[in-house]
Parts: C-alpha cells; structure tokens; sequence
C-alpha cells in the first residue's frame, strides 16, 4: 500500500504526480548505474561464493519497483550503512507494479508485490523462484504466511492468502505446489490487517460490523474505494455482514455472486448512500479528515496520517473480522549471477531486524518478528504486538507522535488483529467479469 | 522538382504524425480486436471486446445500457461545459476587443486571463474541494449569513461540480479563438451598421457572431474533445461515482485488459469525430482561417 505519510492537505494528492516524474528519472539514471553493475558481474562470475565477495567490485546497485510501504528514506541510508548496498526505489500503485512486471521485466532488479498478484504473475513466468536455502530467516518467517496460522489458530484463508500461493513447484515452475519446496513465490516482508476507519466523533455511538457502512444512517458520508480487486473484498464483507448471503469463498465469487454483490453497492449507491470513491491513499485521509466521509474503508497509515493532524479517528475492530493483505520480494526471471546476489543479500538484511521495527512502528507487521523485537523498545513492543497500554509516548519512525501514554493500539494485540483476520486480497476466477460489473456500478 | 521541394519540408511533419499518431491509432484499432487474460493479450480476430460494449444495448425493455449511460452522462457534461464557457468565453473576448481600447491594457488583460494556466490543472480542480466541501467555505459562509441552515451536499461530488471544474479549466480555450476572430473583424462593418439604424443587438446578431463563427467553432472542439476524453476532472470532482468513457479506459489499462481498452478507445474516437465533422459542416473552417 502506500508509506506513512505524516503531514496530509490537499497537495498531498500530487505526491503520486511527482513521484512518476520522479520515478521516470530515477529509472534512468538507476539503469546506467545497474548497467555497470553488470558489467562487474561479468567480469567476476564464478569466482563469486559468499556476500562480502561481491562488494569487491564497484558499488552494488539495486533497482527496486513496489509500491511505497517499504520505500523511506531512513531504510535507504541504514542499508547502505550495513551493507553498503545502494537502492533505487521505483514506486507505483499496486495495479502498476503487476503491469510493470509483465511488460517490462528488465526494469528493475528485485520487486515488492502482493500475495494476491501472484495469480496473475506465476502463469506468466517472468518471476524467479526464490530459494529460501538462502533466506537465513527462512525458519523464522511468521506462521501467518507458511501455515495460515496465528498462535497456533488457523486464521481465515478466503481469497489469496498466502499460504496457497507460497510455494512454487521448481526455481522456474509456473505452478504452485501445495506442499512446502525449496522455492517460495514471493519472500514475505510485511503484512497488516485492514478494516473499516471511523470519525468517533461525528458517529459517536459504538461500531462493532462491517453493515454499518451501507447504513442508512451515513447516507451521503460513507466511502469505499476504487480499486475494485480490494474494493470487492470490502463489498463482500459488507454483503455477509448485512446477511445478504454467506460466500462459500469470498475471494473467488461466482458470476452469480459477484451479480449479487454488485446489485447491493449498486442499490446503495443510487440511493446516495457514498459521498464519494477514493483511488489514491490521500484521497482517503483527506475525505475523513474534512468530515465529508465519518465511515470509510482505509489503510492503516491513513488513519495515521488524520490522526497526525490530530483529528480523531480510529481503525475500528469489526466482529467479522479483518481483510489482511501481504507482500514479499521477488527477482525477474532473468536475475542471475552478481545482480541476484546483491538482491539476496538486500532480503536477508531486510528480515534482520531492523527494517522489521521500523514497519512495525508504523503499524504494519514484519514477515519476521523475532528478529524485529530485538531491534524495538519494550515499551513499543507492548504497544504494536501485545496490544498494551502505551508505556509512554509512541512515536512514529519520523519523531512524529502516534499515541499518548495509556493509550492501546486499535484492535490490540498481534494475535488479537491478525487472528481474527476473514479474507485476503484475491485475485479472482471470475476477474475479468468482476472487474466490468465493477464499472457498471460505477457507471450506475 | 517543386513538388519534392514542398515534399522534403513537409517531410518532418509527415513522419512526426506517421510514427506518433497513424501507426499507433492502427495499432489501437489491431488490438481492439485481440483477445486477453489477466497477464496477456493474444493476436486473434474476435469482436468480443466491441460485443460486450453494447452488450445489452439494443434491447430497450430494459433500462439503458451502460456504454449508453455513460455516453449519455458525457454528452450532458459536453454540452453544459461548451454552452458555459461559450458564454463565459464570447462575453470576455467581446469585453476585451470592443471595450477595452489601448492595444497595451489589451495585451495585459489577456495576459491576466491565462494566468490560472501558470499552475497545473489538477491543483486548480483541487482548490474546489476545501471551498466547496461539507464544511467549506461556501457552506460556512452561507449557513453564517442565515440564507441556508444545513450544509449544503451538491456543492461537491456533484455534477454541480464538474461542470464548475470544467468551466473554470477551459473557459480559456473558448476565449483565445473567439478573441482572435473578433479582433480580426473590420469596426468599420459596425460603424457602417450603425449608420444604417442597426441597434446593439442587431449588431452583435447580424454582424459580429456570425464573423466570429470560425472563432467559435475552433473553441468549442476544444472544449468537446477535452471534455470527451475526460476522467481526471470527472474522477475527482464528481468523489469517482460519476461514470466516464475515460475512467472506464484507465480501469481496464490498470487490470491489463488491453484490448478491451483499446475497443472503447476506438468507439470513443469515432462519436468525437462524428461531433467534429458534424460541427465543421456549420463552417468550413479551413476557408475562415
């Protein structure tokens, strides 16, 4: 999803705009240096065993496409302190890094992408097979992504979760194997649940299920967004919720099903139930913030961005639980030599701990916690994972305040949110359909 | 020889539009006809994509297709868009060219007009929002004023507000051809008017409109091909409920369904043409200019 974004008014909204332009430069520039690069791998292939080895020649440079979660740059500066690994961020919406990864394949190094994607991704081929062998935490990744559990509780697994896309059935197979392998689709990085953000001073009474967002009382104040692989995913819950109909797998409808969803949203929206749709990340803080929306679906760095202007709202816990979506690393299918080396190495220092406290102190949670903790204050820990009352001040990874002391983290502990998680982000069977059905309620 | 002198300069021209608009327009029209799955789009020779546009369409029990929705809902935009800055447009050229008499406050009023065009479009759409809001500036205003009670909702996410972001971003592009032609028109036609007894009215009808015509013709196709191919403005300003061929483009881009995307390209294409050649038989605009 998108990086914290702790000062939020409208101009927030060309960050997206100026990032491209960005990007575009960053792109080029990224490409000469990686260009070199190469060249010294060519050189020194097959002398190459250990890490250390492969900084002997030149700077290693890596071209990283994802969307903005992972992408600061205090992570950047850190990486090349620890490993003196440079990296060149090349930041999209989800949407366009699939698209970037089937159309352009030689454009980046090593790709950030989401679980759900993997669908649409693995049958094409233009990933690598990751060989965890190499992943030295690789016995440490949380549970959540290798058996679908959280503290020994099989979590909800409609949709793509993680656990059925993990593992590919060979380095350069384009299917999944259901079985554990050597070769992992995507290194998982960082994961979160998500739920609907509410104005608790503009509702204020208790909201505990996701039917309230197609509640007559919000008419004209509730918001869902536009991206319909996630937006269906909302809907759907809604849809359970309202006792519509209960989905044999809500992350792979039927045609019928998907009709049926659409009927209600379409329903709802004619009678000006939503005050608007939101695409961009600051589309979204900037309708709860103004008051125009009191119920909206959200990210979690978005409520974080309208608390920091120190208006209230809270990433409310539903009884029906969370839609959790999770993302890991990837290598072109054409990575090899020195270039994937690097990339190795890149992962292994992004799941040693320290990059696992700074997304955990953003709310996020990293795909490897043991190692996160060792790196986060006890006070903090407390707070994000054992869902405690703030010891003291909790502060983002910028300085910027995120919760007084006694304050407790919205849906409380890790196992409190995560194992109350009920669907994952999903690419669906019926995709294709969805997504039309889906401009035809935007149409209606 | 002269003919491959002429050839040779024009040479530039032709390539520039043979490699940046011919062959990616038939490429467009190619894939159109592709079929597609969620990571490819395969060479074939299929109508799907055109089929399901109008799926539906002609069977008029129901209530109307979508694609005709849409269209629909752009026309109406299309339309209260042109007829306002036409308006806006013809009033401001008019000021300035018949009232405004030195050359020099004319050249610095005109200048003053473009100066909104100093920042991007999407931050002038954008300083709607916080004026026009729940809790904006109109409505806190207004409610202070006693004329209205409770906020008023349609200021925002409306088609109130489209056509608003629409006037306000294109009105230009009204007022620089319909300026251009009316500079043109000799004062000494309205003095002789004048003399023969024509009052104002008669002269704005009989004289300056119709010698502006080309002005007016050439701003409106901007402003109807803008607004046509539109889906920032409508996206935005109407809170992304309100429906538009380009919206639906840029939806089907983002899932990689590229020929879909290139079949509603090509049916767009063709109705903006369709508009044009319609508004280009009202003048010959090649002969005005």
């Amino acid at each position: 999803m998108i990086k914290l974004v702790s000062t939020c008014n409208i101009f927030n909204f060309y960050k997206g705009v100026d990032m491209k332009k960005m990007n575009k430069k960053i792109t080029r520039r990224s490409m000469l240096k990686s260009t070199t690069a190469l060249a010294g791998a060519a050189l020194g292939s097959g002398l190459i065993t250990g890490f250390p080895a492969i900084h002997a020649s030149g700077t290693p440079t890596i071209r990283y496409l994802g969307t903005a979660v992972n992408m600061g740059s205090e992570p950047e500066k850190k990486l090349f302190e620890d490993t003196g690994i440079k990296v060149k961020y090349i930041s999209k919406t989800t949407d366009e890094v699939v698209k970037t990864i089937l159309t352009q394949p030689n454009s980046f190094d090593i790709v950030d992408s989401e679980y759900f994607s993997m669908p649409k991704l693995v049958p094409s081929g233009s990933l690598l097979g990751m060989d965890t062998n190499r992943i030295k935490e690789w016995s440490n990744v949380v549970t959540a992504f290798t058996e679908g559990k959280v503290n020994g509780k099989t979590i909800g697994d409609q949709g793509t979760a993680p656990k059925k896309v993990l593992y590919l059935k060979g380095p350069n197979s384009t299917e999944f194997s259901k079985e554990p392998t050597r070769y992992a689709t995507l290194i998982p990085t960082v994961y979160n649940a998500d739920t609907l953000g509410i104005r608790p001073d503009l509702i204020k009474r208790p909201i505990n299920t996701w039917a309230e967002l197609l509640n007559p009382e919000f008419k004209g104040k509730a918001c869902i967004l536009n991206i319909p692989s996630i937006g269906i995913m909302d809907a759907a819950m809604v849809v359970e919720a309202m006792g519509e109909y209960t989905y044999p797998d809500k992350g792979n409808m039927t045609k019928a099903e998907i009709d049926l969803t659409m009927k209600i949203f379409t329903e709802a929206k004619k009678a000006g139930q939503f005050r608007a749709f939101w695409s961009d990340f600051n589309e979204s803080v900037n309708l709860m913030a103004s008051g125009e929306v009191v119920i909206q679906s959200m990210w979690s760095p978005a409520i974080t961005a309208v608390r920091s202007q120190g208006i209230p709202c809270i990433y409310q816990p539903l009884k029906e639980g969370y839609r959790a979506w999770a993302a890991g690393f990837a290598l072109p299918s054409t990575a090899k030599g020195r270039q994937a080396d690097i990339c190795y190495e890149y992962i292994n220092w992004f799941l040693s701990g320290w990059m696992g406290a700074y997304l955990n102190r953003q709310g996020y949670y990293s795909a490897v916690l043991s190692t996160a903790e060792k790196n986060m204050k006890a006070y903090e820990w407390d707070y994000w994972m054992n869902g405690k009352p703030a010891a003291q001040d909790i502060l983002s990874p910028t300085g910027k305040k995120l919760a007084s002391k006694g304050e407790i983290r919205d849906g409380g502990s890790y196992n409190d949110r995560m194992g109350a998680v009920a669907c994952w982000n999903a690419t669906m069977d019926e995709n294709k359909y969805m997504v039309r059905k889906w401009n035809e309620m935007i149409a209606s | 020889m002269k003919i491959n002198k002429y050839f040779l300069l024009a040479l530039p021209f032709y390539l520039i539009f043979i490699f940046f608009f011919i062959i990616p327009l038939i490429l467009t029209i190619i894939v159109s006809f592709w079929d597609y799955t969620e990571y490819s789009i395969i060479p074939d020779f299929i109508f799907d994509n055109y089929k399901y546009i109008f799926n539906k369409c002609f069977k008029f029990s129901n209530d109307l297709c979508v694609t005709f929705k849409t269209y629909l809902s752009t026309f109406y935009f299309c339309f209260m868009a042109w007829f306002f800055t036409l308006i806006i447009g013809f009033t401001v050229a008019y000021f300035l060219v018949f009232h405004v008499r030195s050359v020099g406050m004319q050249i610095v009023l005109f200048l003053i007009c473009t100066i909104p065009f100093w920042t991007s479009n999407v931050i002038r759409m954008i300083s709607w929002i916080p004026l026009l809001g729940r809790n904006g500036l109109f409505n806190s205003f207004l409610i202070s004023t006693g004329v209205i009670d409770e906020p008023q909702e349609w200021f925002l996410y409306s088609h109130f507000s489209v056509i608003l972001a629409f006037v306000h971003l294109y009105t230009l592009f009204m007022i620089v051809p319909i300026f251009n032609s009316l500079i043109r028109i000799d004062k000494s036609l309205i003095e002789a008017a004048y003399d023969s007894g024509a009052n104002g009215f008669q002269i704005l009808t009989n004289i300056i409109i119709p010698l502006c015509k080309p002005g007016i013709i050439i701003g409106s196709i901007f402003v109807i091909t803008v607004v046509m191919g539109d889906f920032l403005t409508i996206g935005i300003m109407g809170g992304q409920q309100i429906a538009s061929i380009g919206k639906i483009i840029q939806v089907e881009m983002s899932y990689l369904q590229l020929p879909s995307a290139a079949a509603n390209a090509v049916i767009l294409l063709i109705i903006t043409l369709l508009l044009i050649w319609t508004m280009t038989k009202f003048i010959d605009i090649r002969k005005e200019l």
